[in-house]
């Protein structure tokens, strides 16, 4: 190996070459650790401007400013860098694209395309790529919804692109746009080409794209907020009927490794009644993507008959990806959420997991040396933690025709140790309005989901009664859900009482109220993702089968009146036909109304049999 | 032409760190070779440049390194392994270099320990299943080609037994394919990495291992790198050479005490325990090397072990683990105690990628329902267990003593097997059924009332003919 030794004495004072470069646009690197780097010459730089690190034009963000020294959150792996080597401002925020061809999308935490990385770069990631977002050769073809002439500004809707067979993109005026529509016509564009002109009243011209930007540390803007009261049916029976969420509502779910948040993710991000779903993987595994990936093509919407990928936008930054490009991937994701949102769609968005999220944020922090607080976050976390959920709602979108629409939040929460009084939990339990508490106990016995009905709460409950057409069913189901949780309730105080003084002591309807409560469970909360009739329940069987459950409890009460033991109840044939119910197909829901009057039948014969 | 600068410019040295100062053109994670006032050489790598200072970690310790004397070399490069077919049956310190004596390698070529990540969209979902022939691993908690399932242990529980058998078993049905395995050894003892190696040894898949081995004894700042050389290894079999790779990385706690050796070292924050809080990243850029690529004939399952401080399973290492891996088998001491081999502890255990790797056409259909039961079942029975421990097994209610039948049995005949005992899958499921024959059909709600129908009279038969 041909090798040049140079030896630099002791005493030789450091010369640093000071190279001609631009004075506000160029700077040198002068640190680097890990995922920072710190760069001087940097004055007239702006706070979240995206810079190119580096001899490899690497992708980072300054993150603090000090004098001419930039701070910068680099999202991809710094390895090989070295002070000297230059950083470039680009003067622009971190945006997204937004405009046709999101739909059906995999992005990395800062919007490029995984799927035309993987054919141009090969299966491992390389550094320093550019990609655009969407697509620029592709044409799409636009509608437009407005004449010539028509006066617009930001948010009015001036056409459409029928983006696949499910989903129909509004085309919308950007922020700070204003004027008259001239030339719009209808035709194939790209995403980048001029569809109209907006002429403003002082004169200046813009030209309308099918796509426009959005920084994504921003939240989009709403004429106005309304408070979320329609149920997101979600299919999974513990959350509908007792811890609902709403459309524009936030939910959070914590729990230890394996408790269930990925699948409980996944299972909404299939099987809610949303219009379009962002699904974040944040910061988790390659192979759970891989999993949606290779699942949504496949599955259908069971409302439209579509695959679930035609309605669904995915962001990747898995846990062994770029820390900094985590960071960024929530925001990534919410800012594509919002837009469609804007569109006056229905939107749900899973971050799973939020705690990898602060996570980045940090180690960033940590780089930065900034004073931290709780268990090394920094001080700032709870606001963020804030004004992301902040970013959910129901709302009336800017611009016109009007229209309303809804975001909803729902964030997996990682704590360590599956300990709740983490910071990052306690952070979220203070903005989001539902608590889905995984209990790894509940995961261990294999009671899934491990919801636990004991701690977790919604403030949505009042909206249940809403999902039902039948206002009478709504206020019926109100009442059954009111009388399950006080069973369960009183099951985990009965529970006391066996582990106090056996089971000896209890009394015929205490025995009832326990077989009831297990029922209640085994039959009800406990609901199988993996099988393929049980994967989701639509509401009306949910009401046909709690109903079906209490129905028993209340004739197997009067039977025990009637002087008829506990356990000829608990042997009846009928309890195992409550038990398969979850396995009946929507189609033959009225079976489960069937079921209740076999209890009839064979209660009375056990009540005949007491009396003779 | 490669510039490899020389610096007599040591400034400062603190524990396993080195700062060396006038440096010029060094770069964030390239390596140095320290040449020491007696000639001989470590070896470092760089954690931070910042002007013309560089801080470094020593692999091997700065023991006997003083300021005046030590000569540092930049070498330009990262950390890499040179690779060639011929690594197969090699033997390589925590550093990669031979440990055998035999000769060095002659590269094919040299690969960055880091590498890159697998682009979530490259991958493909592991889902072969691997026959493991044991019950508690088969049955419960099957294990996949390309998923990363590590043991959790404890001090003095039979992890090495495991891997052993894992090592000697593991087969996919109905397949006669190219495997190799891959050994990490971190700061582990002698007679446990001998152990496993005379294990190989015995059944001539020797010389299919490639294995990586520092030892207690060996410095422990090594054991930073050394995991990550085993996966360059592994990712060049399976992605190169197209081999199924099974990759044993014993014992990832130790790995976890050099990183937090170095933050402290570096006045980091601390994080949980005094581990740095960019340990759940670390990790990851370990365990998520595993899997399998679209397109790409070999794979790599990983299994690595770790020891539980005081068996706490929320001590950061075993937690973020859990966190990034997918699932977990964990061994029990109470079990350990009972005799049960392996003292698997069933019901927090979780193999993740199971449900595509088993039914029909993959193990039986039966698979999934079966095992959904046997835990529901198990589980109460445990909870009977304590109960019984509790209040005296006479408070137990009728049902309760049955469930606590059942898991006693559960424990000793299912779970507990031999260490050389390779029970073919269809063995451990018929022991399932046998299990839950006690059981009438109104308690085996979790299992599709057809399967019942189809799999459950011939043991329900033999059990009212024994009775
Ligand atoms: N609703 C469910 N139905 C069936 N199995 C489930 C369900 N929820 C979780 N599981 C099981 O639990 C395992 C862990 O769930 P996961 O969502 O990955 O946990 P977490 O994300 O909390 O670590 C899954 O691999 C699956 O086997
Ligand atoms: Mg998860």
């Amino acid at each position: 190996m041909d090798t040049t030794h140079v030896s630099v004495w002791r005493e030789e004072a450091h010369v640093r070459k000071v190279l001609a470069m631009d004075e506000t646009k160029t700077g040198r690197i002068v640190k680097v650790a890990g995922p920072v780097v710190v760069a001087e010459g940097m004055t007239g730089a702006r706070m979240y401007d995206v810079v190119r690190v580096g001899n490899l034009n690497l992708i980072g963000e300054i993150v603090e400013l000090r004098g001419d020294l930039a701070s910068i959150q680099v999202y991809e792996e710094t390895t090989g860098m070295g002070p000297g080597e230059p950083v470039t401002d680009t003067e622009a925020p971190l945006s997204v694209e937004l405009g046709p061809g999101l739909i059906e999308s995999i992005y990395d935490g800062i919007q490029r395309p995984l799927p035309l990385l993987a054919d141009t770069e090969g299966e491992f990631m390389s550094r320093g790529s550019v990609m655009p977002g969407l697509n620029r050769e592709k044409k799409w073809h636009f509608k437009p919804t407005i004449a010539d002439g028509t006066k617009v500004s930001h948010g009015d809707i001036i056409g459409e692109v029928q983006e696949n067979t499910q989903i129909v993109h509004k085309i919308m005026v950007p922020s700070g746009v204003s004027g008259n529509v001239q030339n719009i016509a209808e035709g194939d564009y790209t995403v980048d080409q001029t569809i109209a002109l907006c002429a403003a009243e002082d004169g200046t011209e813009s030209n309308l794209k099918l796509m426009q930007e959005w920084p994504v540390r921003n939240a989009r803007q709403i004429r106005s907020r309304l408070t979320p009261n329609r149920v997101l049916v979600t299919g999974q029976r513990v959350i509908d009927s007792f811890f609902p969420v709403t459309k524009g509502g936030t939910a959070c779910i914590p729990g230890p490794f394996g408790s269930g948040k990925t699948v409980v993710q996944h299972q909404l991000a299939k099987w809610v009644d949303a219009d379009i779903v962002v699904y974040v993987g944040c910061g988790e595994r390659g192979n759970e993507m891989t999993d949606v990936l290779m699942e949504f093509p496949k599955l259908k919407d069971p409302r439209s008959g579509e695959p679930l990928m035609k309605r669904s936008v995915l962001i990747a930054n898995t846990s062994n990806m770029p820390v900094a490009a985590r960071e960024a991937s929530v925001y990534t994701g919410i800012t594509i959420a919002e837009y469609f949102r804007d569109m006056g769609y229905i939107v749900a968005l899973m971050a799973d997991s939020t705690s990898r999220w602060a996570e980045a944020m940090r180690e960033i922090s940590t780089r930065l040396e900034e004073m931290p607080a709780e268990e090394g976050y920094p001080a700032y976390l709870a606001a963020r933690i804030a004004a992301f959920y902040e970013r959910a709602g129901r709302v009336q979108c800017a611009g016109n025709p009007e229209r309303e629409a809804a975001l909803s939040i729902i964030g997996a929460v990682s704590p360590p140790g599956g300990d709740l009084s983490d910071s990052v939990v306690q952070a979220t339990l203070h903005v989001v309005k539902v608590f889905w508490s995984l209990e790894g106990t509940l995961a261990y016995q294999r009671h899934f989901p491990a919801i636990s009905w004991l701690t977790s709460y919604s403030f949505y409950k009042d909206s249940l009664r809403d999902c039902f057409e039948d206002k009478d069913q709504g206020r019926e189901m109100e009442k059954l859900t009111v009388n399950a949780m006080g069973l369960l309730e009183q099951e985990a105080e009965l529970l006391e009482i066996v582990r106090l003084v056996g089971a000896e002591a209890l009394s015929p309807t205490d025995r009832l109220a326990l077989e009831t409560a297990r029922s209640i469970r085994e039959d009800f909360l406990h609901q199988n993702a993996f099988h393929e009739v049980d994967t989701h329940t639509s509401m009306a069987k949910q009401y046909e089968m709690l109903k079906t459950i209490l129905h028993f409890h209340k004739q197997a009460l009067s039977a025990i009146e009637a002087g008829v033991e506990t356990t000829e109840i608990f042997k009846l044939a009928v309890r195992e036909e409550i038990a398969r119910a979850k396995y009946i197909p929507q189609a033959d829901i009225t079976k489960i109304a069937k079921i209740r009057e076999t209890i009839e039948e064979q209660m009375k014969q056990l009540r005949t049999s007491a009396v003779a | 032409m490669l510039s490899i600068k020389e610096y007599q410019t040591v400034a400062t040295i603190a524990g396993p760190l080195m700062l060396v100062e006038m440096v010029d053109e060094a770069k964030y994670g390239h390596i140095v070779d320290i040449e020491l006032g007696d000639g001989s050489i470590r070896h470092g790598q760089i954690l931070q440049v910042e002007k013309d200072k560089v801080l470094l970690q020593v692999f091997e310790g700065t023991r006997g390194i003083d300021v005046k004397r030590s000569t540092v070399r930049f070498l330009a490069k990262p950390l890499e392994l040179a690779v060639s077919p011929e690594i197969l049956g090699r033997v390589f310190t925590g550093l990669g270099e031979p440990k055998d004596g035999g000769p060095a390698i002659i590269p094919e070529k040299r690969l960055d320990i880091n590498s890159r990540p697998i682009n979530p969209y490259a991958r493909d979902y592991p889902n072969e299943f691997i026959q493991t022939g044991i019950s508690s691993i088969d049955g419960l908690n099957p294990l996949v080609r390309g998923q990363k399932l590590p043991i959790f242990s404890g001090a003095g529980l039979p992890h090495d037994q495991i891997t052993a058998q894992l090592a000697r078993q593991a087969t996919v049905l109905g397949k006669a394919e190219e495997f190799a395995v891959v050994f990490a050894a971190m700061g582990i003892t002698f007679e446990a990495a001998q152990f496993f190696i005379d294990d190989l040894h015995q059944t001539g898949a020797i010389e299919r291992a490639v294995m990586f081995v520092n030892l207690a004894n060996d410095p422990a700042i090594e054991r930073i790198a050394t995991p990550r050389f085993a996966l360059t290894a592994a990712e060049y079999l399976a992605f190169e050479l197209d081999m199924h790779v099974l990759v044993i990385l014993n014992d990832m706690t130790n790995y976890c005490e050099a990183l937090r050796e170095i933050s402290a070292a570096r006045k980091e924050v601390p994080g949980r325990r005094g581990y740095p809080g960019y340990l759940y990243t670390d990790l990851a850029t370990v365990y998520e090397r595993s899997g399998r690529i679209k397109g790409k004939k070999g794979s790599i399952t990983t299994v690595p072990v770790l020891t539980m401080p005081e068996d706490d399973k929320t001590h950061p290492v075993p937690d973020l683990t859990g966190y990034i891996t997918e699932g977990q088998i964990i061994l029990s001491r109470p079990l350990h105690r009972k005799a049960i081999s392996p003292p698997v502890d069933v019901l927090p255990s979780l193999s993740r990628l199971k449900d595509k790797g088993i039914g029909e056409g993959k193990t039986r259909e039966d698979h999934a329902d079966l095992y959904n039961q046997l835990y529901a079942a198990y589980a109460r029975g445990k909870e009977a267990q304590e109960l019984a421990t509790i209040m005296g097994e006479a408070a137990l209610s009728e049902e309760d003593k049955k469930y606590m039948t059942f898991a006693d049995k559960f424990e000793a005949e299912y779970v507990s097997q031999d260490y050389y005992e390779n029970r073919p899958v269809e063995a451990t499921l018929d022991l399932g059924w046998q299990l839950l024959s006690m059981f009438d059909n109104v308690e085996l709600k979790r299992i599709d009332i057809k399967l019942i129908e189809k799999y459950m009279p011939k043991f329900r038969k033999a059990n009212s003919e024994q009775d």
